[in-house]
C-alpha cells in the first residue's frame, strides 16, 4: 500500500533533519491519562509504553469524511507484547502509524513513555522515533545505496550509540537473524526475505523502547517467518514492547495480548490463553488422523 | 486403521507388532503410538472380511506368531482407496451452528462468541507454534503436519473475520 510506502519515505526524511525541540517536555500530572492508579494496587507503576485516549483518525476522501479509528483507548505496559488484528480496512494500520507519528490523529491523545506525543511537531515526532521507536513494514524500505551493515548500524548512530556499540548491535542482530555472511551486501542483492529481516535488525538496532510492525511477515514466506518470528520472540522475552499488525496467526499467537479491530473500534482485548496441552504432547495429540 | 495395515501388508506381511513398530518410525511423533490390542482388534477385523489372511509361525523359545499378508480382495481396497479423493476438511463446524443458532435464542451474542472462538484458536496455534519448536527438523512428516494444522487454523481465523464483518 502507498501509505506505508510514504510513512517510510518520510521517516528517512525526517531523520537528515536536526531540530532538538520538545526533548524532555513533561506534561503536568493532573493532565496526564486517567486511571493510571488502580486502587491499592501497585501505586509507584510505571508509565505505560502506550496510551491513547478517545483516538480518531478520519481522512478525507473528495470532500467526504471517512472515519478509519473510531476513538480508540489504547493502553500497552512495558514488555508486552500486542497483536492487532482485524478485517482489512478496519483501521490497524492507520493506528499504528498515528503511534509512531507517521500520521497525525484527527482527535485524541497519544502518549509515549508518560509522555505526550500527539500534540508534538513533525521534527518532534522524528526526534521521538529516533530515540525510541523501531519500525517495521510488509515493504522493507532499506536505503538502496547503502551495505546491508550500514542499513542496520545508521537507526543506533542516529539514536546517539557509539559507532562500536552500533557494530557489536549490529552484528548480534544479522547473526540472530542468519544474516552474517550479507553484511556487505547491498539490499538490491537480497531475496526478499532476507530484506525483511535485515529490516527488522533495522528496527531493533536503537533498542527501541516501543517496536512498531506493520504485517511484517505479509510478504515471507514460511521459512522466512519462522526466522522473524524466532527473533520477534527472543527480543520480547528480553523485554522489547511490540505492537504489531499481523493477519498471520503464527505471529499474533506468540503475542500476550491480541486487540482485534472492526470499523475502526476496539471489538476485543485480552490475553491469548496459555497452551492447555501437556508439555509432552506431539503433533499426533494436536493433529488429528483419522482411522 | 484399517487401510493403512492394509497399505503396510502391501509392502511385506508383517504381524501385529512389526506394525505397530512400522507406525512410529514412518510418521515419527506425528502419530500417536499405536495401541497394540487395537491393531491386533482391526487385524482381526480385516481377517473376517477376508481382506488380510494370518499364518502360524512357529518360534523356538516363544508361542507361534501370526503373520498376517493381503488377500487379493485387500489389495483391490487398497487400491480404491489410493484412487479416491479423500474427503476435505469439514465445512459445517459445530461452531458454525453454533454461531448461527445460539443468537436465535438469545443465549448467546454472535460477537461474544466470535470472540472467545478467535483466542481459542489463536491459543491453539501457539500450541502448534510451541510444538514445531520441540520437534526435531528430521522428523519431517510430524513438522509437515503441523504445518498442515497450522494453515487450518490460519484458514478458520480468516473465516472467522469474514463472519464478523458480515453478521455484526
Amino acid at each position: 500500500m502507498s501509505r506505508e510506502a510514504g510513512g517510510g519515505r518520510r521517516r528517512a526524511a525526517d531523520e537528515s533533519g536536526t531540530d532538538p525541540v520538545e526533548r524532555g517536555e513533561r506534561p503536568a500530572r493532573d493532565e496526564r491519562p486517567a486511571e493510571r492508579v488502580r486502587s491499592g494496587e501497585r501505586p509507584m507503576r510505571a508509565d505505560p509504553v502506550v496510551a491513547t485516549v478517545n483516538l480518531v483518525k478520519i481522512y478525507q476522501n473528495g470532500g467526504v469524511p471517512v472515519p478509519a479509528v473510531r476513538g480508540v483507548d489504547l493502553r500497552v505496559e512495558r514488555g508486552e507484547f500486542v497483536a492487532i488484528m482485524g478485517p482489512s480496512g478496519s483501521g490497524k494500520s492507520t493506528l499504528v502509524h498515528m503511534l509512531g507519528g507517521l500520521d497525525p490523529r484527527t482527535s485524541g491523545e497519544i502518549w509515549l513513555d508518560g509522555k505526550r506525543a500527539d500534540t508534538l511537531g513533525e521534527s518532534a515526532w522524528a526526534l521521538l522515533r529516533r530515540k525510541k521507536i523501531g519500525f517495521v513494514f510488509q515493504f522493507f524500505n532499506l536505503v538502496a545505496n547503502m551495505t546491508v551493515a550500514d542499513n542496520v548500524e545508521l537507526p543506533a548512530l542516529l539514536a546517539g550509540a557509539s559507532p562500536r556499540e552500533a557494530r557489536e548491535r549490529r552484528e548480534r542482530l544479522l547473526d540472530a537473524l542468519g544474516l552474517t555472511g550479507r553484511a556487505d551486501a547491498a539490499p538490491a542483492q537480497l531475496a526478499g526475505g532476507e530484506q525483511q529481516r535485515v529490516a527488522l535488525a533495522r528496527a531493533l538496532a536503537n533498542r527501541p523502547s516501543l517496536l512498531l510492525a506493520d504485517e511484517p511477515t505479509g510478504n515471507l514466506d514460511s521459512r522466512n517467518t519462522r526466522d522473524v518470528l524466532k527473533l520477534l520472540g527472543e527480543v520480547h522475552r528480553d523485554g522489547q514492547t511490540i505492537i504489531m499488525v499481523t493477519h498471520d496467526a503464527r505471529v499474533a499467537s506468540l503475542a500476550d495480548r491480541v486487540v482485534s479491530l472492526l470499523d475502526g473500534q476496539i471489538v476485543d482485548d485480552g490475553a491469548v490463553a496459555a497452551p492447555r496441552r501437556r508439555p509432552k504432547g506431539t503433533a499426533g495429540d494436536v493433529v488429528e488422523l483419522r482411522g | 486403521m484399517r487401510l493403512f495395515l492394509l497399505a503396510l501388508l502391501a509392502k511385506e506381511p508383517a504381524h501385529g507388532y512389526e506394525l505397530k513398530q512400522a507406525l512410529e518410525q514412518i510418521f515419527g511423533s506425528a502419530y500417536p503410538s499405536p495401541n497394540i490390542g487395537q491393531i491386533y482388534v482391526t487385524l482381526g477385523r480385516l481377517e473376517k472380511d477376508g481382506l488380510v489372511r494370518a499364518v502360524d509361525v512357529e518360534q523356538t523359545n516363544r508361542p507361534n506368531k501370526k503373520v498376517y499378508y493381503l488377500t487379493a480382495a485387500g489389495r483391490e481396497s487398497l487400491d480404491s482407496w489410493a484412487d479416491e479423493p479423500t474427503e476435505g476438511p469439514r465445512v459445517r463446524d459445530e461452531f458454525f451452528m453454533k454461531l448461527v443458532l445460539a443468537p436465535m435464542t438469545g443465549i448467546a451474542d454472535r460477537m461474544t462468541l466470535i470472540n472467545r472462538q478467535r483466542r481459542h484458536y489463536l491459543a491453539l496455534m501457539r500450541d502448534l507454534n510451541e510444538l514445531a519448536e520441540r520437534t526435531a527438523p528430521e522428523d519431517r512428516i510430524a513438522l509437515l503436519l503441523i504445518e498442515g494444522a497450522m494453515l487450518h487454523l490460519q484458514a478458520d481465523l480468516d473465516w472467522l473475520e469474514r463472519c464478523q464483518e458480515d453478521l455484526s
